[in-house]
């Protein structure tokens, strides 16, 4: 083949800290980098060809598989990762929905699961201005992203509440999210 | 029964996940986040042929790859002190790792690749271009020749049975005979069989993830000739297994292979298609269901014949005849299997073994049935019901199956229910279709092991090498500790996941909260006694005299149970005696004698709506209702996730899974999570659990039944069966698709 190592310079933000990277091989992709050059293993590697989704991420505030991203592509690019979610130990009202509404078993799937729901509700069109969200459009919306343990009646449920607390948050007080748990035990 | 989140100790409260914070932040480390210093990369080359040789490999190519490392090959694969073809106990089974160059089936390991990054590794092995000695494969269910074989399943008999047949079919006035096939389907747990395996010497660190640490470790000590305890098997965190990962896999002791050859610490993780094929599958099956009744439909005879499919290089069977031992009544039964071979990977338990694929094609035949005799199904398997299990005569530890049918039927709203088929259709055109079938799991106990410790802060230390995979040991065990130890949860720390503590047992087979739980109950009642025995004799001490029984363990105080105004902390009684801690084990195993006289199983009622689009054939659920009764709930959060999984499980053996070989070449031409259907979030739109409330005082001294494998018994047919009320047609050929609801 004859494929020599190469020295190819990238820069991207992730979470929130700019980061100048040399890729030793431009086959690297985003998830690998994360994984196994950056030590961020929150986003999973569950099949490597984007039919997943325990690898999404958010790259300039859209969900993409990252397993199906070239890093040498996204070079100057804005990423998010499960990692920096949180503010600080105060949790993204995403997580803390997923929490109260026990929205996961094993948890392999669930980095890729809470950063699609981020990006989900962000993306608007789950609700009719100024109602609840749609469980219908929530289900439809997360269906890119496998739970095999099968915990998708607390993963709609917990998408809902994020929506309703975020959609709360943005209305009234638009510096302070809450913790989540604004609506009785999904059960 | 009103459920609030609370959070605090201890046993039935429906507290959220310990391990949840760690998860949702990404801070919870799989196996496959594990990352020593010096870590290198293996991947392996998986044959493309089913049947053959390996003559050829482009070594060359592959070495010269910038960052190869080595390539392990049969000719210089470290050698091992066992051979992997040695069956020294039924569960040891066959693996294939790389002792020849025989291929057995599609997907086998044929070759590993190291580098020192993941892309050359990757690259390394897609250099190496396999030359073969092709043979044309068996591929297809009893092509290969039937056979009847020893045992079935877990060591269950072959056959089984009471009554005479051919008397009750003679004396029935409806029968009803039909073959039923189920899929071969495979596992995927969302996190692929993995390891990263580290030697110093002759001690191995493994990184894997593990339904049964014990049981690696053990395994590995034979194949590696090195004691158990130079061996660590750690797994905090498991990113599903179902069966997959309760006996370590090929791959899994690949990596470990590759380290050692290496020197370097090694990672090798499996791609996707390669968890189709040798990690283990469900063996499609055929199945025969002769079932005579009376006119009132009480049975008169009931058989159950089921082939299934094993490789051509081992044993496992899957056991669909299990179902009709335990769950109707009837003065005939028999369950028989046969078997037969083809160049697969070896089939292995996959959630409700047996009973998920026997399930389906009993329940579909009891409608069946309920259609000759034109009696509603709901009343067919009341009429049937089992006060006694039927082939043995014993009673049951206890079975709540009649509740579970009558408060499923009235939230589903069963009596609703039109007789006749085709009779429902929504406001869209789309046929409306309802059904129901009954679940059924046996309450089975492996042995396991707990050290409880009490320390002078009055806090505790529990230790089990139990394993949580999603059902939730985390919380649960922790839980059952605080009401033991009379602490609260927040004082009550846990370690599980390392093969270094206590035999935790098996975290599959429904047995894993019974156990463990069991044995860290009687580990946290033991160093009670221990601590109230250092009391109870100390005359400085209020409880002097009291004697052991004397005493009870409360809000981390002993009290007299006489007096309870006489009581002392921990710390306290500790610090007089002098001692840092007090620590003692327990165990957690099925009690002989009671295992004996009483049948214990886990029962519901999973009830089923289903639109179907009369044109296009395309089938949804669209309401499920389960109603489980499995003893005492630990933890009613984690229980409903633990049913609602399962019946979408159920709700996939109905409708989704379906591995799909090419009969010519062997290989699986869906071996992806695109082409190979699981549910999405889109293909639930409600689902429903009654927890029924069940006490059992006979299964274990915590009255606590297994609930992981019930939810997808019952869902299956409770599927199969609305099908076919919405549309008039018996699909028995499971999955059932559009393709075949349009012939």
């Amino acid at each position: 083949m004859g494929l020599s190592i190469m020295s190819i310079p990238i820069t991207l933000t992730v979470n929130g800290v700019r980061r100048e990277i040399v890729l030793e091989d431009a086959r690297v992709t985003l998830l690998d980098l994360l994984r196994e050059r950056l030590d961020l293993t929150g986003a999973k590697k569950g099949c490597d060809r984007g039919q997943c989704g325990a690898c999404t991420i958010l790259v300039d505030g859209t969900r993409i598989n990252a397993c199906l991203a070239l890093a040498v592509s996204h070079d100057g690019a804005s990423l998010l990762t499960i990692e920096g979610l949180a503010d600080g130990d105060v949790l993204h009202p995403v997580q803390a929905a997923f929490l109260d509404n026990d929205g996961f078993q094993c948890g392999f799937c669930t980095p890729g699961q809470i950063l699609s729901a981020v990006a989900l509700i962000g993306e608007g069109g789950l609700a009719e201005e100024g109602g609840p969200a749609d469980p219908e459009r929530v289900r439809e919306g997360m269906s890119g992203n496998l739970c095999r343990c099968g915990a998708y009646a607390g993963i709609t449920q917990a998408v809902l509440q994020a929506h309703a607390a975020m959609t709360h948050a943005a209305m009234h007080a638009p510096d302070v999210l809450p913790g989540g748990n604004l609506t009785e035990d999904a059960a | 029964m009103p459920e609030r989140q609370r959070h605090g100790s201890s046993i039935g409260l429906p507290l959220t996940r310990r391990d949840g914070p760690d998860k949702v932040t990404g801070a919870a480390r799989y196996s496959a986040d594990i990352r020593p210093d010096g870590l290198v990369h293996a991947v392996m080359a998986t044959s493309t042929i089913a049947k053959g040789r390996v003559t050829h490999l482009d070594l060359a190519a592959a070495e010269a790859h910038p960052g190869v490392i080595a390539v392990m090959t049969p000719d210089n694969a470290p050698p091992l002190a066992k051979s992997p073809d040695e069956k020294d106990n039924p569960f040891a089974f066959r693996l294939n790792l790389l002792q020849d160059h025989t291929v057995r089936y599609a997907g086998q390991p044929i070759a590993v690749v190291v580098a020192t990054t993941l892309e050359a590794a990757t690259e390394g092995a897609a250099l190496l271009s396999p030359g073969y000695e092709s043979e044309a494969p068996t591929i297809g269910l009893g092509e290969g020749g039937i056979f009847t074989p020893d045992s079935v399943g877990a060591g269950s008999p072959t056959s089984d049975g009471t009554g005479d047949m051919e008397a009750g079919l003679a004396a029935a006035d409806a029968r009803v005979t039909a073959t039923y096939e189920t899929a071969g389907q495979y596992h995927n747990p969302l996190e692929p069989h993995c390891s990263v395996a580290e030697w110093d010497g002759d001690r191995l660190t493994l990184h894997t993830p593990s339904q049964a640490l014990w049981i690696a470790k053990a395994r590995l000590a034979g194949f590696f000739g090195i004691p158990p305890e130079n061996i660590r098997v750690v797994c905090h965190y498991l990113g599903g297994g179902f069966g997959s990962k309760g006996f370590l896999s090929p791959p899994q002791i690949l990596g470990i292979m590759a380290a050692k050859l290496t020197g370097r610490p090694v990672k090798l993780v499996t791609r996707r298609e390669q968890m189709f094929g040798p990690v283990g599958h469900r063996s499609p099956t055929r199945q025969t269901l002769t079932l005579g009744a009376t006119r009132d439909g009480a049975l008169t005879a009931l058989g159950h014949h089921t082939l299934s499919q094993t490789s051509a290089y081992d044993d496992f069977f899957e056991a669909s005849g299990l179902v009709a031992r335990h769950l109707y009544a009837s003065p005939a039964i028999s369950t028989t299997h046969e078997g037969s071979r083809a160049d697969i990977g070896t089939p292995i338990f996959m959630r409700a073994p047996g009973e998920a694929s026997g399930s389906v094609a009993v329940e579909s035949a009891l409608d069946e049935l309920a259609l000759a005799l034109d009696i509603d199904p709901l009343d067919l398997r009341l009429k049937n019901y089992a006060e006694v299990e039927p082939i043995t005569g014993r009673p049951f530890s206890s079975k709540a199956l009649r509740a579970c049918y009558a408060q499923g039927a009235e939230r589903f709203g069963w009596d609703r229910r039109p007789r006749a088929p085709r009779a429902m259709r929504d406001t869209d055109g789309l046929l409306v279709g309802w059904g129901m079938g009954t679940a059924t799991y046996p309450a089975g106990m492996m042995q396991g092991e707990a050290r409880a410790t009490i320390r002078a802060d009055g806090t505790a230390l529990i230790e089990t090498a139990a394993q949580d995979m999603g059902q939730g040991a985390w919380t649960v065990l922790a839980q059952i500790a605080a009401d033991g130890l009379g602490l609260s949860l927040d004082r009550v720390t846990l370690r599980i996941g390392d093969s270094d503590l206590p035999n935790g047992g098996l975290a599959g087979g429904s047995t894993g909260t019974a156990t463990s739980g069991t044995a860290v109950h009687a580990a946290a009642q033991a160093v009670i006694a221990q601590l109230a025995d250092l009391a109870t004799t100390d005359p400085a001490s209020p409880l002097y005299g009291a004697g052991n029984a004397g005493v009870t363990a409360s809000e981390g105080r002993l009290a007299r149970r006489d007096d309870p105004a006489r009581s002392e902390r921990f710390g306290d009684i500790l610090a007089r005696a002098g001692k840092p801690s007090v620590a003692a084990k327990g165990q957690g195993a099925g009690e002989p004698a009671s295992r004996k006289t009483y049948a214990m199983h886990a029962h519901g009622a999973v009830y089923a709506e289903v639109k179907v689009d009369p044109d296009l054939g395309q089938v949804r659920v669209t309401r499920l209702v389960g109603a489980f009764a499995a003893g005492r709930i630990v933890n009613p959060r984690l229980v409903r996730s633990q049913y609602e999984g399962g019946m979408i499980w159920g709700l996939s053996l109905a409708l989704h899974e379906h591995a799909a070989h090419d009969r010519r070449s062997g290989r699986i031409v869906n071996a992806n999570l695109a082409d190979y259907h699981v549910p999405v979030s889109a293909d639930l739109p409600s689902i429903e659990t009654i927890l029924v409330e069940e006490h059992d005082p006979h299964v274990n001294p915590l009255g606590i039944k297994g609930v992981g494998e019930l939810g997808i018994t019952g869902t299956a047919g409770a599927i199969a069966n609305a099908v076919w009320h919405a549309t008039g047609v018996r699909v028995r050929e499971i999955p059932i698709t559009l393709d075949k609801l349009l012939t």
